[in-house]
């Protein structure tokens, strides 16, 4: 059982959240214009990284915010979260 | 035709158990002008500080997401409150509705609380990390809670209504050790 | 109890308990445990082993015991196997056995394995049994499953009750022995939240087996009581002892088992048996001592054959003598404080030989030993054990200046205690990810670099001597809660003890290392592992220590290691000529001894096992004998059965019911969700594929909802409340993903819509009322509402009142028939379903389930999502492409549906299925082909979704996925089923009222 940083309401247990997959895969909002490799993209080519990840919670059972956070694969401990719209530089730290 | 009645569920009282009648309950949606207006219409202020809550007389609000409070008042005032949220908030982007019969509130109370929730509920609720005044949803076992601590011994409980059963009995299977 | 002593130990000579152990009756003293107690009563033979049946007795005398596992039995609900004499604590009455003997322990057919044993090779197993291939499930498999294990499970329920505790704390303390203890008190000092578990009845560890130790100028034990009893006294602290921290998790989550009636003659009825603790520990200090090891060589199993370190712990903490004439085989200097203890109980010391080179023997044990003029043999080994049933004589091998082995004398004993150095048990630490290094010194791995938040103090981390080790525990303890933010400091401590030397090598003894002695050495008394399976297992090409475990099962079960893992890697090193350190460690896994399924279950079993979800008309329903199924966690009534009618009898007189007069279902488990927000209809607009800009004010319409990839997801009919306002319903397994789906586009995607959702699952009780006579029942309940058909019409809502309650009634049917479905405040829906039943008696309404329902849908060609539909139709192959908003610029999925592929002609359509024969039902999931009697391979061209038995149509109906299955429209194709193909005729999916004639009237 992770302690998760939900950054609304701090530390938490991680049977109060959901995971939400890879962070920062943007919908293609003009659906006129996206072409069939963009869509693809989205739809389901997932980084599988060894080490720090970009990836997505909701504190389900607690504020309900989705947000996102930084967290090693191979060890399951957490650099950081933060919330959507913001998008901290770690070194290291892939798209 | 005869009337309905309201049926709650059966909550038997115990020394750590205490049902707690209907009310009014509101789940109120919006920004934080939104928030600002509605306490003007509500008469307590909505808490902006996280997992917080306000209460003055029978009225509380309660922080349970950064858009979200839920306002809980008596019974008799629901139609006067909608009124007067509504005279406050305007044309002011928000969004109320009515969750009265969505959940069922009671206390789990006494100085044995904080351990008979700890029986399923993974927060830390010594005071020091869980004061009073503090508030959230969270779970106890599988059902999802919200959970507001009123007094050091007294915790403010409440569930969808499906989910009472199942709380309430796993609650009193584990308080049969308070018994002797 | 002839071998108990006259005074000593911390048993309670004045509490006489009188247990059984297989059907013997013996007499025991409170403290005692069964191992204890058997030993004070000369009884060694306890059991026979996993895989030869060889006589076993004590090892050890805590949790690393691997052979004394007995079933202790309360009743028939109560019999636990494969328990650990040396752990289980006598109570008056006790009814213990061994395990794994018939007809009898000391006659055990089975010990023919034993002959049988050069047929029965590390590996026997996967080489034997795999040919042939087909024998394994029918033969080997059932037969090796009933030969081997070891205690048996009762068949009956568990009737006692487990708990569960979520608990926090600064600093979790595992071990309570001196360096634990030290820890404890220090870490509290600082008004840390403190929690301290110990695997024992008592707490004291090591101390408990000390004679003269003195601690803070007090005996230690009184130490050890004054110690606790200010950290009882503590209400920041915890003090829980038969408490095993079994297992450490990631984020400093520890599991821990605590065993609260075990112990107990009588249980209290409100106790628990057990309690899961699930710690979660700022900082944690592992204090969990260390086990000594045995040695190898040939009779090292054979009942009488004892650690030094158990035999002196029976002595000094049970005042048991373990044996009258006793041999010491020493590889460590702690043999020698061993054998000075025994000698203190009356027994004779035979004598004590020394495994190691002359010049290396040295210490206090050794010094001790000398002037109590033992009589010590260095220079010497061990070459074979006489007796079967228990220790005769020790068969002594002499080692010559040149390396050389001679035979020397048998000493004639009945007991023979070994010890080859003590291994610091570090299975958390490195449960906790933690790193190994070896230490040549110690002759044993110890904790290095950690992962988690937590550290190691006192022996487990090779800190031997009793100052030592209490010093380092309450520097860890003070440090723990440093660094958890408190502050503290460690005051010194002084202690004075013999502080024997506790090195030793690990391994097959070095002068038999490389020659495999003919005769079985065990490595691993549990799994029946010998030197020899290991040499073979390495010249078989397993070089891994990975492998070698897994092939040769040594460590493995629930020894985890504990008295075999060094020796195991010992034995490779040597016959590899590779250091100890290059083989390195096999992961230990939790948990470090067995948890029991209850403790893990706690209170979630039967009917508390996940919350019972119960509609408004749940009780009337029982009532009435009504049949449940589960749907999600809701139970839902699936029929009403009247009198001996079967589900298909109950069902057609049902459907019939509402199609000729006037039906009842409780809708209330149906997902509902508020959409409120100047923006809501934007929202929705963009969410579902249908338009709802255009929908009106108490208007409804029957939405769809795909992913982003195209595939139907959800459906449900939602209703405008008011410009800024929707009532959405759901699938009711689909609630809670539709909501998240909806809250994550909102706080994602669209940050610029003003919009908001609540779930109202629960708000809204809902009853469907359908059929010609709908209306009327309605008519005679409802007030303030026109329900005629032109002020409420097909998809029309409006709001009523129903015994001076308001109720939102929508005109919406799922049955094809006139319907509603009346909305009310939760707590009136039990009150609402009578009120509506007794309205419809004059019509003679028919309450129906689910079961009904889903065959008057089929009628009418509705599709049930995640039943008509898997996650792989479009909403054009689900035949419901009426529903999309067309000139909309985007909505969820609307890109993803425009994929060739999805628009492809033969692409799988859902269409109807008529059967030649009327009466037969085709079953759901039967594959669809073309063709009938077709070679074999052939191509499957779709699959049945639905069917049932139509009770208004008095035929079978069905509906399935084709490829191209509308361009298929009257051809014959074939379902194929094991007693032959059936012939069906491809049809529309609308098998009744094609018109909707009855439903807008």
């Amino acid at each position: 059982m992770l302690v998760i940083e939900c950054p609304y309401c701090g530390a938490r247990p991680e049977p109060e959240f959901a995971y939400g997959g890879q962070a920062h895969v943007a919908r293609p909002s003009e659906p006129a214009t996206t072409t069939e490799d963009e869509l693809l993209q989205y739809l389901y080519l997932r980084d599988n990284t060894r080490g720090l990840f970009r990836e997505r919670w909701r504190h389900v059972r607690g504020c309900g915010r989705f947000f996102n956070a930084i967290r090693d694969t191979t060890t399951d401990f957490f650099v950081t979260t933060y919330k959507v719209g913001e998008r901290p530089d770690l070194p290291g730290v892939g798209a | 035709m005869s009337n309905l009645t309201r049926r709650s569920p059966r909550i038997d009282a115990t020394p750590w158990l205490e049902a707690l009648p209907a009310m009014t309950r509101l789940s109120f949606r919006g920004g934080p002008d939104a928030s600002a207006a509605a306490a003007r219409g509500f008469g307590v202020a909505l808490p902006t500080a996280a997992c917080r809550a306000n209460a003055v007389g029978p009225r509380a609000a309660l922080w349970m997401g950064p858009d979200e409070h839920l306002l809980l008042a008596p019974l008799t005032d629901s139609a006067a409150l909608r009124v007067a949220l509504a005279e406050a908030l305007g044309q002011t982007p928000h969004s109320i509705v009515d969750i009265g019969h969505r959940q069922v509130a009671f206390l789990v109370k006494g100085p044995q609380a904080e351990w008979l929730l700890g029986t399923g509920c993974p927060l830390d609720l010594d005071l020091g990390a869980f004061p009073v005044g503090m508030c959230t949803r969270t779970v106890y076992m599988k059902s999802e809670i919200y959970l507001w601590r009123t007094a050091a011994d007294v915790f403010h409980l409440e569930t969808w209504r499906s989910f009472t059963p199942y709380v309430v009995d796993m609650l009193i299977d584990a308080a049969q050790e308070l018994v002797a | 109890m002839k071998a108990r002593t006259t005074t000593g130990g911390r048993v309670d000579r004045s509490k006489k308990i009188q247990f059984t152990f297989d059907g013997r009756s013996y007499e025991g003293l409170a403290g005692d445990t069964l191992a204890s107690a058997l030993l004070a009563n000369g009884v060694h033979l306890i059991g026979r082993s996993f895989k030869y049946h060889r006589p076993r007795g004590i090892l050890g005398s805590g949790s690393e015991e691997p052979n004394a596992l007995v079933t202790v039995t309360r009743d028939a609900a109560r019999r636990t196997p494969n328990l650990r004499a040396t752990q289980v604590e006598i109570y008056e009455g006790m009814t213990a056995e061994s395990q794994n003997r018939w007809p009898s322990l000391e006659f055990d057919v089975g010990a023919i394995n034993n002959l049988l044993s050069p047929m029965l090779p590390a590996g026997f197993y996967n080489k034997t049994f795999m040919w042939p291939r087909s024998w394994w499930f029918k033969v080997y498999e059932p037969k090796i499953r009933a030969a081997a294990g070891l205690g048996v499970a009762p068949t009956l329920p568990d009737p006692d009750r487990y708990a569960q505790q979520y608990v926090h704390c600064e600093v979790l303390v595992v071990g309570a022995g001196p360096a634990g203890l030290a820890a404890a008190a220090a870490a509290a000092q600082s008004g840390a939240r403190v929690i301290l578990c110990d695997e024992q009845a008592e707490m004291g560890g090591s101390l408990l087996s000390e004679r003269s130790a003195t601690i803070e100028g007090l005996p230690a034990m009184d130490w050890v009581a004054q110690t606790l009893a200010s950290l009882r006294a503590n209400p920041r602290v915890r003090v829980l002892a038969r408490t095993t921290a079994f297992g450490y998790f990631p984020h400093n989550h520890v599991g821990l088992s605590e065993r609260l009636t075990e112990h107990l003659a009588t249980t209290p009825a409100n106790l628990p048996r057990e309690r899961l603790w699930q710690v979660r520990a700022s900082e944690v200090v592992l204090a969990t001592g260390g086990i000594e090891r045995p040695l190898i060589f040939p009779g090292n199993d054979i009942p009488g054959v004892m650690l030094a370190a158990a035999a002196r712990t029976y002595a000094n903490r049970y005042g048991v003598r373990v044996g009258e004439r006793i041999a010491v085989l020493a590889g460590s200097d702690a043999a020698f404080e061993a054998a000075v203890d025994l000698s203190a109980t009356g027994a004779t010391v035979a004598v004590i030989a020394d495994v190691r080179p002359v010049g290396s023997i040295d210490g206090p044990g050794y010094a001790a030993a000398k002037s109590a003029r033992l009589r010590i043999l260095p220079n010497a080994t061990a070459l074979g054990v006489t007796g079967k049933l228990r220790v005769e004589g020790l068969q002594l091998g002499l080692i010559g200046a040149d390396g050389q082995v001679v035979a020397g004398n048998t000493i004639a004993c009945d007991t023979i205690v070994m010890s080859g150095g003590y291994t610091p048990s570090v299975h958390l630490h490195s449960q906790s990810r933690g790193k190994l290094s070896y230490d040549e010194t110690l002759g044993a791995f110890l904790p290095a670099a950690t992962v988690e938040r937590t550290r190691s103090a006192g022996f487990s981390r090779g800190v031997s001597g009793l100052a030592a080790a209490l010093n380092d525990g309450a520097t860890a303890g003070a440090a723990a809660a440093a660094a958890a933010g408190l502050h503290t400091t460690a005051a010194p401590l002084s202690a004075s003890s013999l502080d024997a030397g506790l090195a030793g090598q690990p391994g097959a003894l070095p002068q038999l290392a490389g020659l495999i002695p003919p005769k079985k050495a065990f490595v691993d008394f549990q799994n029946d592992v010998t030197t020899r399976d290991i040499a073979l297992a390495q010249r078989e090409g397993f070089e891994s220590i990975e492998h070698i475990k897994r092939y040769t099962t040594t460590g493995m079960a629930t020894d985890q290691g504990k008295t075999s893992g060094l020796n195991a890697l010992g034995i490779v090193a040597a016959t590899s000529n590779r250091r100890l350190a290059e083989v390195g460690l096999t992961t230990y896994r939790m948990p470090y001894t067995p948890v029991t399924f209850g403790a893990f279950a706690g209170a979630a079993r039967g009917e508390q096992f996940d919350p019972v979800r119960r509609t408004p008309s749940h009780d009337w329903a029982v009532a009435r004998g009504g049949v449940f199924e589960d749907v999600g966690n809701w139970k839902r009534t699936r029929y009403f059965p009247i009198g001996s009618e079967d589900m298909d009898a109950a069902v057609h007189r049902e459907c019939l019911g509402v199609r000729n007069s006037v039906g009842m279902f409780d809708a209330s488990t149906l997902g509902k969700i508020e959409v409120v927000g100047k923006d809501a209809a934007e929202f929705l607009n963009r969410f579902y594929v249908n338009n709802w800009t255009s929908l009106g004010v108490n208007r409804s319409r029957y939405g769809i909802l795909c992913r982003d990839d195209g595939f139907v997801y959800d459906d449900g009919v939602i209703v405008r409340l008011a410009d800024d306002r929707f009532h959405v319903t759901t699938t009711t397994g689909g609630a809670a993903r539709v909501f998240g789906m909806m809250e994550d586009y909102i706080q994602t995607e669209w940050q610029d819509l003003s919009v908001w959702i609540t779930s109202t699952t629960e708000q809204w009780a809902v009853v469907a009322v359908q059929g010609p006579k709908a209306r009327e029942v309605l008519a005679k309940v409802v007030t303030n509402v026109d329900l005629s058909a032109a002020a409420l019409p097909h998809m029309g809502v409006a709001h009523g009142q129903i015994g001076g309650i308001p109720v939102i009634l929508m005109r919406v049917s799922f049955t094809g028939e006139l319907g509603f479905e009346i909305n009310v405040p939760a707590e009136y829906g039990t009150d609402l379903w009578e009120a509506i039943y007794a309205a419809g008696q004059e019509f003679a309404i028919t309450p129906y389930g689910t079961e009904a329902m889903h065959v008057l849908r089929a009628e009418k060609g509705y599709i049930i999502v995640g039943q008509d539909t898997d996650g792989t139709l479009t909403p054009d192959d689900a035949g419901v492409a009426w529903a999309i908003g067309k000139t909309k610029r985007d909505f969820v999925g609307k890109r993803g549906m425009e994929r060739p592929a999805l628009k492809a002609a033969n692409r799988k359509q859902l269409v109807g299925l008529l059967t030649a024969d009327p009466a037969v039902v085709l079953e759901e999931g039967a594959q669809v082909v073309l063709e009938p009697n077709r070679p074999i391979p052939f191509a499957m061209i779709g699959h049945v979704t639905s069917s049932y038995f139509s009770a208004t149509l008095g035929r079978s109906i069905a509906m399935a996925v084709v490829e191209g299955g509308r361009s298929k429209m009257d051809q014959t194709l074939h379902v194929a089923m094991p007693g032959g193909d059936i012939p069906v005729k491809v049809v529309s999916t609308v098998f009744y009222d094609p018109q909707g004639a009855r439903l807008n009237v």
